[in-house]
């Protein structure tokens, strides 16, 4: 009998407690190449799904001919909007999202129907012969066409909770933040500094394409192996399109191969279903590079106006700001993009005046959601590119200025909400400005011929060190951690403790995405360090379990993390009412000390053994589920923009160092030194690696990474050879340094660490590189034509 | 139509096979070997990297009628790849190396993970040196860097850039992959 | 689709002249990206990887024939004193991986502009061996590349193989792309000096619907070296005529604006590719590279 493979259950415990650089359980897999990730799935008698898309932004449906497809040998289904059996549509806070083009598409690339076949090759093919009459209509592009008068409104009809606000029906959201009095500060600023600013759409390019594979039951659900990020939430949107039950949908995760927020919105999920069930066979739909790009919503772009005041002595007096974000055909996560933007719009600063908007439009551009960072990472360019504008002014050190203006613990964020946990702000640029800094003319060699590795251009031989001018840049961030604004953010953990061969094993089981975070590390670890054994199982991540809410927000360590650590305390208290009620005779300890878990045995806090908690189980299976939450948050006026809207905050500074060949206008980043304070490293490698990884996908972003859009809507870079990300020659030493201030409203008093240093990157960079040119700078990706001004 | 060549010491045969398929796909789908990864199949992401006649090469770009009567390589045969190296054996003989489906259904939880015991050095240095989060990439990158050290035993930090610059990682930021290959070849000039 | 695997030369000359539409494959980096991505789809594909005479080469004294074949790792590591700009060039492409397997007749038969063999063929000197049935004929570089992505291939030929002329001084590529490995060429620039016959011949990529020479630069730059008695004397080239050199190749230029760069960056980055590789290559010559004149 073949089943498909999933990777977890295979994940099993290796050693280390929380603090301990555990290796990852699925580390041996992944190495040996038995890991299976979404696209490695195979089923006996499996049928290949594929989607034909719209090669239009924004154009009508007047007919489908799907007959010759159909007609095609090998295939065994097609479907369009026609052939749908229940909802039509679904999103993440807004049902905007057609499962199959209705009568129009809004973006290029657009799902328009789909095709089963018994190879690719031949579904590919029936897909080409599927006619479809489009007629072209107008695009709104940007916020100009989007709210002008008479603009084709993209949803008309709109009844979600954010269309009574908005101005304009095709903007999805707009959140102000206003604190103070910005005119009356604005008067006594000394020093005014404004700018406009554009970050370009930036595409998550996880590395495992959009995979999944449906497999329809026998009681008429559907199992679905797939690679997301949050099983629960895929499952709330993908039953009501099959019109089944939630419990006939079942849902393992498989191996994910990265996220970064790219896996956040359905892909293929419901299509697959679709097809399995139609055909009554395992469907499997595998997309590749070209079709990810438009399988999967990007990075906000995103334009930004500042105006900055201080005076005289470098007191930062207000901020103004105006974001606009573009969403897209669809809405997706745009509304809480737009929350992010606006009450993180000013940074890590103390600022008493603020004005502040940000909004999000529906255009009839890509789709756009949620990427590492989301929403903090558009403002942090902005905001760190008027800071050193404002040092410069003032004349001062541009790590002075923000050390002077650093928000602390204890301070007022622009929403009134108090920064209840230490914010070291000034610290994290200390160190990162205390670095002894990279030699200079790295690529010079004893022998004499330059090495054009370490030059900008690489081995492309552009220089030889001509042109080449040394820049330094310093920026800071602050993000979000967790879901915020009154959501209600829980995960869920199911914990186990039973003897195996006499030795106690601890099975955790939760529906946590491991995306490659080393979220199934951690929960280990915890499993190890709150019951006291070695052998951890982790269970697959499947539905069978409550939702452990997204892997994103840099808030699965937290908050599964945190349902793993009480229901292994939960399990821990059980424990000891069995040795109690066994073994209490025994030992007067069992009654009145202290009782811990570790080593395997139970013991006093005074390290007495009391006994083995093998001996303590025997047959005993304890198991115990909890569901579990931070603190809750609140939303933002809708008005005012104050509320206690976040769980937790996290900051990180960096500093670049880079050279810049000013002719050619081409930048090699030389190091980029990042600070973070993590609260508590439950995973000291981990952390590291979260905070290397985000580093560089905001250096992509500073240098080269961009989803070039025409005006008329259509993506003119879907691969790899035109969407660039940086190679290993590209990336520069990044020196770490963790700091571990607890929080002591979360487990263990860490911090989420994964989106911080995604932020501060991009800026940083880009001021080096002003350093090193003198140009201003205000879009990214910076590319060679702004350096040398062609 | 019907192509046949040697796949980790062991001959393969796979029936068919449409024209334009490539050897990627034909690991991955027709001989149960999805270790070398679909990452972007154009050549610019290094995840399907493999030995072809001893070469890395992008898997994806070879069209599978191509690597008729050939010797590949792949994530699942590099630690006998190593073992037969380290042992001076510089035949390509059968070897029972490679992970089938089957094999892979067959294999039940042990403490310390499959194979713990198996892994070759470079394997084991990304285990060790957290090179692997995703780990879409990583298939790919043990080859090429096997094959790096293999190479040069002892590459300077230019030569592990150079070397892996064909495989892109989205994770780590390639600090703890720079780490994991002069691990190994610390470890392969220790145990030499 | 069919796939033919020739195991002769022959073989494969005769499947070209019944299969005129079938499309060759070596290395298949270029070919293979777009069956993968449904661009393409010939009827027949035409394997030239069994036939080994295509992977190999022979220097004489005034050239080199290269097989078609050859990949770019082997240029980069075999063929750097024969063929310098065509070696930095090789060292430029793609990615490890890639160099092993792509080569400078699959660039010639693609003939895109981007590809990065033809500004050095086009500097050093090149012809392309095109052989059918009917018989072999030579095309020199300058008359191969006939627009964006086409070439003076007839139907039934195949490239053998491309007699580039060896190295007779001091040559130079560069290439410029956003990233520092693994990138299309954005625009980029070979230049060979040619002591032998006191010429200096230059090829661009990118920058025009097909790889171009620069011929009014390499005419005033030949004469400014010949006036001022560079060539005898190992003297500095004059800024101001590095300056020229580089206006004149920029000028040579006629290129688009594309998501991978503006026309006038194009121009720009050609000027300045220009002036570097010149003062590279004569700092070359005059080092020692003079020697080349009595070689």
């Amino acid at each position: 009998m073949a089943t498909a493979r999933t990777p977890a259950g295979l994940a099993h415990g290796t050693h280390g407690g929380v603090g301990e650089s555990a290796p990852r359980p699925d580390g041996t897999l992944k190495v040996t190449g038995e890991f299976a990730y979404a696209s490695d799935l195979w089923h006996e008698d499996m049928l290949w799904g594929v989607t034909l898309r719209s090669p239009h932004a924004h154009a009508r449906i007047l007919s489908a001919d799907v007959s010759a497809a159909l007609a095609t040998p090998g295939v065994y289904a097609v479907l369009t909007h026609a052939d749908l059996p229940a909802a039509t549509r679904y999103g993440l806070e807004i049902q905007d999202t057609p499962v199959l083009a209705d009568g129009v598409v809004r973006y290029h690339g657009e799902p328009v129907a789909l095709v089963a076949a018994d190879h690719p090759e031949t579904a590919r093919r029936a897909a080409a012969r599927i006619r479809i009459a489009y007629e072209e209509l107008p695009v709104v592009h940007d916020e100009e066409s989007a709210t002008a008068p008479g603009a084709p409104v993209l949803h008309p009809g709109r009844d979600d909770d954010h269309a009574v606000h908005v101005a304009h029906p095709n903007i999805v959201h707009r959140q102000p933040v206003v604190r103070g009095d910005v005119a009356a500060a604005r008067a006594r600023a000394d020093v005014v500094v404004s700018g406009d600013y554009e970050v370009g759409m930036q595409d998550q390019a996880f590395l495992g394409p959009e995979s999944g594979l449906a497999v329809p039951a026998g009681d008429g659900g559907v199992d679905l192996y797939i690679a997301t990020q949050w099983l629960h939430a895929d499952l709330r949107q993908i039953a009501p399109v099959l019109g089944l039950p939630e419990d006939k949908v079942r849902m393992t995760l498989s191996g994910v191969g990265g996220a970064f927020g790219g896996r956040e919105d359905l892909s293929m999920q419901a299509h697959a279903c679709l097809l399995a069930l139609r055909t009554g066979r395992p469907v499997k739909m595998v997309y590749n590079r070209f079709e990810s790009f438009f399988g999967h919503v990007h990075r906000h772009p995103a334009r930004l106006h500042y105006e900055h005041g201080a005076s005289r002595d470098g007191q930062l007096l207000y901020v103004q700001a105006r974001i606009v974000l573009d969403g897209g055909a669809y809405a997706s996560s745009s509304p809480a993009v737009v929350g992010n933007a606006a009450s993180l719009a000013v940074g890590p600063y103390v600022v008493d005046h603020v004005d502040v908007e940000a909004l999000a439009l529906y255009t009839n551009n890509p789709p756009c959601g949620a990427m590492r960072g989301f929403g903090a990472v558009q403002a942090c360019f902005a905001y760190e590119a008027q800071m050193d504008r404002l040092a410069e002014r003032l004349g001062l050190d541009p790590v002075e200025f923000r050390q002077r203006n650093a928000m602390a613990q204890g301070a007022v964020m622009p929403t009134g909400q108090v920064v209840d946990a230490p914010a070291p702000v000034a610290e994290l640029l200390r160190r990162v400005k205390a670095r002894p800094m990279p030699p200079g003319r790295p690529w010079e060699t004893a022998g004499g011929a330059p090495d054009v590795r370490a030059l900008p251009g690489g081995l492309s031989n552009t220089t030889h060190g001509e042109g080449v001018v040394r820049g330094v840049g310093y920026a800071v961030g602050i993000k979000n951690v967790g879901f915020s604004e009154g959501f209600d953010d829980y995960s869920t953990a199911r914990v186990r403790l039973e003897a195996v061969a006499g030795q106690p094993v601890a099975t955790v089981h939760t529906a946590m995405a491991e995306v490659g975070q080393g979220g199934v590390t951690v929960h280990a670890q915890i499993a190890r360090t709150e019951l006291g054994v070695t052998q951890v199982v982790l269970q697959p991540a499947d539905t069978r379990v409550g939702s452990a809410g997204s892997t994103s927000a840099s808030r699965q360590t937290y908050v599964t993390g945190g349902a793993v650590l009480h229901a292994c305390r939960a399990v821990r208290e059980e424990v000891f009412a069995l040795g109690r009620a066994r073994l209490g005779a025994y030992h007067p300890a069992w009654a009145h000390a202290e009782l811990l878990l570790e080593g395997g045995k139970v013991t006093t806090e005074a390290g007495e053994v009391l006994a083995d908690l093998a001996d303590v189980l025997e047959d005993e299976v304890i198991e115990v589920e909890r569901e579990w939450r931070h603190r809750p948050t609140e939303p933002f006026d809708l008005r005012t923009g104050q509320g206690d809207g976040h769980v937790q905050y996290s900051f990180a500074a960096h500093r670049a160092v880079v050279d810049v060949d000013t002719e050619l206008g081409l930048v090699k980043v030389v190091e980029l030194a990042c600070a973070q304070d993590v609260g508590k490293a439950v995973n000291p490698l981990a952390v590291t690696g979260q905070i290397q990884g985000g580093t560089v996908q905001g250096l992509g972003l500073a240098v080269m990474e961009e989803i070039v859009v025409s005006a008329d809507g259509l993506v003119r870079n879907p691969s790899f050879t035109d969407y660039l990300i940086p190679t290993v020659l590209d990336t520069p030493a990044i020196p770490v340094d963790v700091l571990e201030l607890a929080d002591e409203h979360a487990p263990y008093g860490l911090r989420g660490a994964g989106e911080a240093p995604t932020l501060s990157s991009t800026p940083a960079v880009v001021a080096a590189i002003r350093a090193a040119t003198g140009l201003a700078l205000k879009r990214v990706p910076v590319r060679p034509e702004h350096l040398t001004g062609t | 139509m019907r192509v046949n060549f040697t796949v980790n010491g062991r001959p393969q045969q796979a029936d068919d096979v449409w024209e334009g398929e490539s050897l990627l796909y034909v690991l991955r789908e027709r001989l149960g070997l999805p270790g070398s990864k679909n990452a972007c199949e154009q050549g610019e992401c290094g995840s399907c990297t493999v030995r072809l006649d001893g070469l890395p090469v992008c898997a994806c770009l070879v069209a599978a009628g191509q690597a008729e009567g050939r010797e590949v390589v792949t994530v699942e045969g590099l630690a006998e790849h190593a073992r037969r190296r380290a042992a001076g054996d510089g035949t390509t003989a059968r070897a029972p190396a490679g992970t089938s489906l089957d094999e892979a259904r067959r294999w039940t939880p042990a403490p310390g993970g499959p194979g713990a015991q198996a892994l070759s050095p470079v394997q084991q240095a990304f285990v060790d040196a957290g090179a692997v989060q995703c780990g879409f990439c990583t298939p790919g990158l043990l080859v090429a860097a096997d094959e790096l050290i293999e190479r040069n035993p002892e590459p300077s930090d230019a030569d592990i850039r150079e070397a892996l610059s064909g495989n892109l990682c989205r994770c780590t930021g390639y600090e703890t992959i720079l780490d994991a290959v002069r691990l190994a070849a610390a470890r392969a000039g220790e145990a030499g | 689709m069919e796939f033919l695997r020739p195991g002769s030369w022959e073989e494969a000359l005769a499947a070209k002249a019944e299969h005129p539409a079938a499309v060759p494959v070596a290395g298949g980096t270029d070919v293979m990206v777009e069956i993968n991505f449904d661009r393409r789809r010939p009827e027949y594909l035409l394997d030239l990887n069994r036939i080994g005479d295509l992977y190999e080469w022979e220097t004489g004294e005034d050239e080199v024939r290269l097989g078609a074949s050859v990949p770019y790792a082997r240029i980069m590591e075999e063929l750097r004193a024969e063929l310098p700009g065509l070696a930095l060039a090789a060292h430029t492409v793609g990615s490890p991986q890639i160099r092993n397997r792509g080569s400078v007749g699959g660039n010639l038969g693609a003939a895109s502009p981007a590809g990065d063999s033809h500004p050095p063929l086009l500097a050093a000197g090149a012809r392309v061996e095109a052989e059918s049935v009917r018989g072999t004929r030579l095309i020199p570089a300058e008359e191969f590349y006939t627009g964006v992505k086409r070439n003076a291939l007839a139907p039934d030929e195949l490239i053998r193989a491309v007699r580039i002329a060896r190295a007779d001084g001091p040559q130079q590529f560069s290439k410029v792309g956003t990233r520092n490995a693994m990138v299309i060429a954005v625009c980029a620039f070979s230049l060979a000096l040619h002591p032998r016959s006191r010429t200096v011949r230059t090829g661009i990529g990118s920058a025009a619907p097909t790889p171009v020479r620069a011929r009014a630069a390499e005419d005033f730059l030949a004469a400014a070296l010949e006036e001022g008695g560079h060539w005898e004397s190992g003297r500095p080239v004059p800024p101001s005529a590095a300056r020229r050199f580089a206006e004149l190749a920029a000028g040579a230029c006629n290129p688009i604006d594309d998501v991978r760069g503006s026309a006038r960056y194009r121009r720009h980055a050609v000027a300045v590719m220009a002036r570097r590789t010149l003062g590279w290559t004569w700092e070359a010559y005059r080092a020692g590279g003079r020697e080349h004149r009595c070689a």
